[in-house]
């Protein structure tokens, strides 16, 4: 492992694996969904982004912006952690979609379930991307579920990226069906599996 | 005026002014303040210990590092060091799945750290919400030091 690597220096290249982990897992999600929702789902093209911690915050609409968080880890070839993070409001339309007359007008325990299976849909699809585009085996681990403030839910990845550097890197996903799905998605891989990744994909670390 | 505090951030206050941290999740919010010349600072550190990551340009990222720039921008700012107390908030575990992750038990061993090195420095932490589960929004206000900290779906707290 060398010692002097940073996301910094990392960044370009692994921004546009990123770039086409977005695009091939968002395709993936919005097929996922549709037929779990049974609806038309329609995606546009991802963003990757590079933000320092202090505008990462606004771009999700404020640090106090209620919003749901999925948490999981990741093992098998590579190790680290992936996010999964939507508005709050948003969840909710689409555990309404799901549960339908069954939804409560609160995120009580029926609902939250729900939500935990939508975003194990959704993470599950931009995992496949990674694992199919590198080759490599990746299994995820049961995921957490929080609904609080986006600075403190934000504060997780933000500090497994702080020990690389003084960025974030996150893929903001747009799906729609009735209304727009904003998702934000973030991979944090440890730093020997940044460089598996890259080297899986013929690039030079 | 409301002075803000930034994730990785340190900035300090004084008089009528006070000074605020948004959505605090396992990161600390750390105050010193002297209360007869009414100075504080506030500290949003992310992680523990400098020493333990290679990448550590940024001293206000750690609880270590960054408790010295607090310490050192109060005293600059006129707050006599004999005088000053600490008061600490955040903390949490915001996942309870994070075991066997590289950020395990990081909110609890943020507070430890400030703990250690506010001993070391023979500051006392006059009070305290940390730990727990949930997201922090903390506002401290020197003309009182009143420290107000909101969460979701709840009165607000003062320690």
């Amino acid at each position: 492992m060398s010692s002097n690597l940073s996301i910094e220096v990392m960044s370009e290249q692994y921004f546009d694996v990123l770039k086409e982990i977005g695009n091939i897992g968002a395709g993936n999600a919005t097929t996922a969904l549709a037929q779990l929702l049974q609806c038309k789902v329609d995606m546009k093209v991802p963003q990757v982004r590079l933000l320092e911690f202090s505008e990462v915050g606004a771009l999700l609409g404020g640090e106090e912006q209620v919003m749901a968080g999925v948490y999981l880890a990741v093992e098998g070839d590579i190790t680290g952690s992936i996010m999964f993070l939507v508005k709050e409001e948003i969840a909710m339309h689409l555990v309404k979609k799901l549960m339908g007359d069954f939804c409560g007008e609160t995120m009580g325990e029926m609902e939250i379930s729900a939500l935990k299976e939508i975003s194990n849909i959704i993470t599950g699809a931009y995992l496949n991307a990674l694992s199919g585009l590198t080759g490599l085996k990746i299994l995820p681990s049961v995921p957490d579920l929080t609904i609080d403030m986006a600075g403190a839910i934000l504060s997780v990845p933000a500090i497994e990226f702080g020990r690389l550097g003084d960025k974030l890197l996150l893929i903001q996903s747009q799906i729609s069906d009735e209304i727009d799905i904003d998702g934000f998605f973030i991979m944090v891989p440890d730093m020997e599996s940044y460089e598996k990744i890259l080297t899986s994909l013929g690039l030079t670390v | 005026m409301e002075v803000k505090v930034g994730m990785a951030d340190m900035k300090v206050c004084s008089g009528s002014d006070s000074i605020i941290t948004l959505g605090l999740g396992s990161c600390v919010g750390v105050i010193l303040y002297d209360p007869t010349a009414k100075v504080c600072g506030m500290l949003h550190a992310m992680l523990p210990d400098s020493t333990a990551v290679r990448n550590h340009t940024n001293p206000v990222k750690f609880v270590d590092t960054g408790i010295d720039e607090l310490y050192k921008a109060v005293v600059a700012k006129g707050a006599n060091p004999r005088r000053l107390i600490a008061k600490v908030a955040g903390g949490a575990e915001m996942f309870s799945n994070t075991a066997r992750s590289s950020i395990s038990k990081v909110g609890s061993r943020n507070v430890e750290a400030v703990h250690a090195k506010l001993k070391t420095m023979g500051i006392p932490i006059k009070a305290e919400d940390t730990g727990s589960n949930y997201g922090r929004t903390v506002i401290f206000y020197p003309a009182n030091g009143e420290y107000h900290i909101k969460r979701i779906g709840k009165e607000v707290f003062i320690i």
